[in-house]
């Protein structure tokens, strides 16, 4: 077994363990398994890359170069994900993905370095005895252009997600036309570069590479943020796919697809979520129309105190609660875990309905609850959880307007109120619950709609039960800030 | 839509794809056939993930999509100082994604716990 033919073994055993990570996500229970799988999965390609690099003609100085690269990258990245918030994790999330742009793009560039720019180098005389150099050619800038793509992009995002720049999608004139304008560029300058590789053809595509990812990403509103992290997700797959066909790598090539294909697969589900086509997602900022409905009848609301929510909680047999994103955005999440146990000891049933696009990444309510040690069997998706409202006493919306907000609804057949809405276009972090409530009434103050809410409408309220209160916007009070 | 236009559809999207295949550079049809078959496995794979782990899901895959250090490992030390240096960078930035990514999700499926 020569050191190659055991790299190429290695790495086939590498891409099953990765796909058995994926497979673990399947159920909680082997979930953490998973994880370790991956770990060992990539455990076993970095070794066998390892003793690859040593079998080949690396220096010495290459050697430590390699093993130095490797601890730093390490340590920052240990550091990171031991001190990230868990509602920073889609900042952390967009600018991992940058990292794999930059990668693919850096390993593009090494690649014409050592083919293209060196036409007579040991490598690009190998490529051309095959008659691949044309191939290598194209690999080259494919890899270079998704790559640079996916490196701003996903800048762009960590920077809107962030709040270091403003979240509001840019508008320049012809925006789409800019888009695909570039795309047709680049396919032109495919062609060019096949037939001649020039230096300045790739310096040209990266940088329109990076203006096309900066202004794809930039044009896309702050509310549609979910979507693009997780298209991000798959192009940084795609990525690391097109390094592989660049190297000729069939582990990167299998693991940049089963990244890319689920980022494409995450960012369908959320575009099916909020009601929109991914077309018009990437299009970017398409018109949003605020509903005018006010003249719909949501039936009386009755305002509400503090403790008289609290009666009816505990008055209640079965009590739905569903959070949004100024639930964290307010760190309300640990006083709604403590309500959640304290009524659980009292007998009453208390679950949780996660609206697909509740938080800021797709699952991010999830790991929030999770946090707060809300246990998971209890916190339930919205189809599994949206027939239950009709026999549910009380729900309780927590600064959630947005995935509640009816005009969301358009189907009628939306028999399943608190839920079945999208957001058609609001931003996620929306008016009245960025602010952080008083610490004494946090939880109810934040909209304590149970009957008739104007999402809940009609399934909220069980006949003959004793709810009455606050469904409108006037309904809490004005959160202070 | 019928399933006699679905198997339509099919078979003209069948057609295509051979003849993509069978016009393209003979040394690129080993490295495709991987590609989409891993594609295909992906689709179904993901598919199955619990939607309450798609957070993890994410941090997960960009770990794995760290793979990209493999790359940039090959690269280093062979050739001129330039590509080295170039791959020591993307080797570095790799390695967040790589360890950040692992460590991260780890720690958050520490998290959920059953009542």
């Amino acid at each position: 077994m020569t050191a190659t033919i055991a790299a190429q073994a290695a790495y086939l055993v590498a891409a099953l363990l990765f796909i058995l990570a994926l497979a673990g996500l399947s159920k909680h229970e082997s979930a953490r398994l998973g994880n370790a799988f991956g770990m060992l999965g990539m455990a076993v390609a970095l070794v066998a890359t390892v003793v690859l690099a040593i079998d080949g003609d690396i220096s010495t100085a290459g050697l430590g170069l390699m093993a130095v690269a490797m601890l730093i990258g390490a340590l920052i990245g240990l550091r990171r994900a031991r001190g990230v918030e868990m509602t920073g994790m889609p900042e952390l999330i967009a600018l991992l993905h940058s990292f794999v742009g930059l990668a693919a793009v850096l390993v593009s560039w090494n690649g014409f370095l050592d083919v293209e720019h060196d036409p007579e180098g040991h490598e690009a005389r190998s490529l051309d005895a095959l008659g691949t150099l044309g191939i290598h050619h194209a690999e080259v800038f494919i890899g270079l252009f998704i790559g640079a793509v996916t490196f701003t992009g996903s800048i762009v995002a960590y920077l809107k997600l962030s709040a270091k720049i403003s979240s509001k999608p840019l508008t320049l004139p012809g925006k789409n036309a800019l888009n695909l304008g570039a795309l047709a560029l680049f396919l032109a300058l495919t062609v060019w570069f096949v037939i001649t590789p020039e230096l300045w053809l790739l310096i040209t595509v990266t940088v329109l590479a990076l203006a096309l990812g900066w202004h794809l990403v930039a044009s896309i509103g702050g509310g549609d943020m979910p979507v693009v992290v997780s298209m991000l997700n798959s192009y940084s797959g795609w990525a690391a796919a097109a390094s592989g066909f660049l190297l000729g790598n069939d582990l990167l090539i299998v693991t940049g697809a089963l990244v890319g294909s689920s980022g494409a697969y995450l960012s369908y589900i959320m575009c099916k979520a909020m009601n929109r086509s991914f077309l018009s997602v990437i299009a970017g900022g398409f018109g949003i129309e605020a509903p005018s409905g006010s003249d719909v009848d949501y039936g009386e609301h009755q305002e509400i105190t503090a403790q008289a929510a609290a009666e009816l909680l505990t008055a209640a047999r079965s009590v739905v609660i569903t959070p949004g994103y100024g639930m964290a955005v307010a760190q309300a999440q640990y006083p709604v875990a403590e309500l959640t146990s304290k009524l659980r000891a009292k007998g009453v049933d208390v679950r949780f309905g996660i609206h697909p696009v509740a938080g800021r990444l797709p699952g991010h309510m999830n790991v929030l609850l999770a946090e707060a040690k809300v246990p998971y069997d209890i916190v339930l998706e919205m189809d599994e959880i949206n027939d239950d409202f009709a026999d549910t006493d009380v729900v309780l919306v927590i600064g959630a307007n947005d995935t509640v907000n009816p005009a969301g609804a358009e189907d009628p057949p939306a028999r399943s109120p608190a839920c079945r809405s999208s957001r058609s276009g609001r931003p996620t972090r929306s008016s009245s619950s960025n602010a952080r409530w008083p610490p004494a009434t946090r939880a109810c103050r934040t909209r304590c709609s149970s009957a008739r809410t104007p999402p809940c409408s009609s399934a909220t309220r069980r006949p003959g039960s004793r709810t009455s209160s606050a469904p409108s916007d006037r309904s809490c009070p004005r959160p202070s800030s | 839509m019928t399933a006699k236009r679905k198997f339509g559809g099919v078979a003209v999207a069948a057609l295509a794809l051979f003849l993509a295949a069978g016009f393209a550079p003979a040394a690129l049809l080993p490295h495709v056939t991987v590609f989409v078959l891993a594609i295909v496995i992906g689709y179904y794979v993901i598919g199955q993930v619990h939607h309450a782990l798609h957070t993890p899901l994410m941090s997960v895959t960009n770990a794995i999509s760290g793979i990209i250090v493999v790359g940039a490992l090959l690269q280093i030390g062979h050739a001129s100082t330039a590509i080295t240096v170039l791959s020591a960078v993307a080797v570095l930035l790799a390695s967040i994604n790589v360890f950040g990514g692992f460590a991260v999700t780890r720690r958050m499926l520490a998290m959920f716990n059953r009542s």
